[in-house]
């Protein structure tokens, strides 16, 4: 074979590449517009409706809007002020993008193609930009926490009260919420016994019990975590528009902000992916996708069909999250994140270790039936007794109520020294 | 009032029950409630091809117009008493000899800046012959700022144009008032 030519896995992984960053270009872009629309409909509005197709009447509900913004974001003024460190401030955005898209290169979004046969290729393609990294999940955990760093920049490089707040804010939230993601994370790997996001899932498919009937309690964990790592409501402290004004991203504008906003977009899809592989067994579905590695197309585009499926379902989750409940204060999120998710996570990972541990005794002793439902049904206890726990020994209770121990205006009061 | 005033009662937040405390109970709920909202009809007017409904024409306050009499004359009689209650300044009265024998003026010219108005509804409170009101038309456009000066001749247009789908308040408010009786009892 020639030298010069890219070898067929390299075309491979650029055909994958272009596809991916495309779709995800394009799905940031009408996440906007579902964003939009939810946010509209919860509140009884009906939301954009009324961009279609440019220079005629077709309306198509509104779905020419996600062009209608990104051409409005991008024509506006690119303003960089005085005050910023330049280097660092045009960084920080380009930073932000650039990780978060490079995550995706150890997240599959879908199982596997059939046998292609094509010569230097091996088969079966997997759904996967690098499909021989063992330490897909370590990627991810490693890029991820390197989007909070340009959050961090962004903050900082800003100048600005507001920025730098958010950017603290992020930080801290973000260094506390890495380490329940990690627990809930764990008891999966554990129990999967790889780090490989695509082994993950087909060992919930051969298994046929997705990680979350196995593992609630981890579930839960994970599922704030993420909530919380990917600064959505009630989890959006860095950038709380009522307090700061825009957080990290007060002072960027145009093009930059945009970045910004598609990287976070981003993160909810990749927090979305992770919570569906992890835990809802990625592309498996009983009895519509099969379990095994043989696969025709029509199996495969199912099982990438049914992957989709499961991730937009839990992105609208987030945004249905996300005009349910009211924002965190940042006591109760530190709260949350260190005396309520660390134990939890603890004890799931406890739970799981020592049912994995001892899971040949158990099949030995009780047969493979019972000795399943016991791997079941002991998590499951485990996360009530968690649960209630948790619920009754934190202190969840405000005190909001004024301080009425004398009279504020009481000068005499004051005066006598009292 | 002082804080630690006795007449001030002062409710203490109940604690909080076992649900509360479980945490996700509550956030079903809440959850519960936005996803009821999610599918319920929007209260969205689609404007321009769908018009809002005016719930009372008669407490609305839209554009103005000038009622005319019985025999199509204007029924002001220029005693300034609108201009004088404007809190914007935008009425403009010039008054002059009434050629007719039932009133002493009338209104040469009657200008009202619909830009500056700022759509009280005191005109209307004043007027002691009910002869300006304000009606329920809400879409007030124009191309120019001289355009939005309605002049008499506009304003009684205006009532022309209105007046079938809203007659004269004064008659409806008699009608409400006393049903049956007639003019007499409202005055």
């Amino acid at each position: 074979m020639n030298a010069l030519l890219p070898s067929p896995a390299t075309i491979a992984a650029l055909v994958k590449i272009g596809l991916l960053i495309g779709g995800l270009m394009t799905a940031a872009a009408y996440l906007v517009l579902v964003e939009r629309w939810m946010a509209a409909w919860v509140q009884d509005r009906k939301g954009p409706n009324r961009v279609g197709i440019p220079l005629t009447k077709i309306r198509l509900f509104g779905l020419g809007q996600p062009l209608a913004d990104g051409l409005k974001i991008i024509l506006k003024e690119d303003f960089t002020p005085k005050h910023v460190d330049k280097v660092l401030y045009n960084a920080a955005p380009l930073l932000i993008l650039a990780t978060s898209l490079a995550i995706f290169a150890a997240i599959p979004f879908g199982s596997v193609l059939p046998p292609l046969g094509i010569p230097g290729l091996p088969d079966p393609v997997p759904f996967l930009v690098a499909p021989s990294l063992d330490v897909g999940v370590l990627w991810v955990f490693a890029l991820s926490s390197i989007t909070v760093y340009s959050v961090l920049l962004g903050g900082w490089a800003s100048n600005n009260k507001y920025g730098f707040l958010g950017g603290l804010r992020s930080s801290a939230q973000l260094v506390a919420y890495e380490i329940p993601l990690g627990l809930g994370l764990l008891g999966v790997v554990l129990a999967a016994g790889s780090l490989r996001l695509d082994v993950i899932m087909s060992a919930q498919a051969q298994s046929g019990v997705w990680y979350v009937f196995a593992q609630p309690l981890g579930f839960i964990v994970f599922l704030v975590a993420a909530f919380a790592e990917a600064a959505r409501l009630p989890f959006d402290l860095p950038e709380a528009e009522q307090e700061l004004v825009g957080g990290y991203h007060t002072e960027y504008s145009g093009i930059k902000l945009l970045l910004f906003l598609v990287a976070e977009f981003l993160h909810m899809v990749t927090a979305s992916f992770l919570i569906v592989i992890m835990f809802l067994g990625g592309w498996h579905f009983w009895g519509l996708t099969g379990a095994g590695d043989e696969v025709t197309w029509a199996g495969a585009l199912i099982r990438f069909g049914v992957l989709s499926a499961k991730i937009f379902a839990v992105i609208l989750f987030f945004m249905l999250v996300r005009w349910s409940w009211p924002r965190f204060r940042f006591d109760q999120l530190m709260n949350l994140a260190w005396k309520v998710m660390l134990p939890l996570g603890l004890a799931n990972l406890v739970t799981v270790a020592t049912i994995e541990e001892f899971r040949p005794q158990l099949v030995a002793a009780l047969g493979a039936g019972p000795a399943k439902w016991l791997a079941i049904a002991a998590p499951w206890a485990v996360f009530f007794i968690g649960w209630i726990a948790a619920g009754l020994l934190t202190p969840s209770g405000t005190d909001n109520r004024p301080i009425r121990a004398h009279d504020p205006f009481d000068i005499e009061h004051e005066l006598s020294g009292a | 009032m002082k804080p630690t005033d006795p007449a001030v009662t002062w409710l203490e937040e109940k604690p909080l029950g076992l649900a509360e405390r479980l945490y996700l109970p509550l956030f079903v709920q809440g959850l519960a409630t936005t996803a009821r909202h999610l599918v319920s009809p929007k209260v969205t007017v689609s404007y321009p091809e769908q018009r809002p409904t005016v719930g009372n024409p008669l407490i609305y306050r839209g554009v103005h117009r000038l009622n005319r009499d019985d025999e199509g004359r204007v029924k002001c009689v220029a005693c300034f008493l609108c201009a004088t209650a404007c809190p914007a300044h935008c009425i403009d009265i010039v008054a002059t000899e009434s050629p007719w024998p039932d009133r002493e003026k009338y209104p040469e010219a009657f200008q009202i800046d619909e830009l500056r108005c700022i759509f009280c509804g005191m005109c209307e409170e004043a007027c002691p012959v009910d002869a300006i009101e304000l009606t329920s038309l809400l879409d007030l456009t124009g191309k120019s700022r001289e355009e939005m000066i309605f002049d008499k001749e506009k304003l009684l247009s205006v009532y022309d144009m209105t007046k079938d789908a809203e007659p004269m308040k004064s008659a409806q408010y008699k009608e409400e008032l006393s049903p049956g009786h007639g003019a007499g009892g409202a005055a």
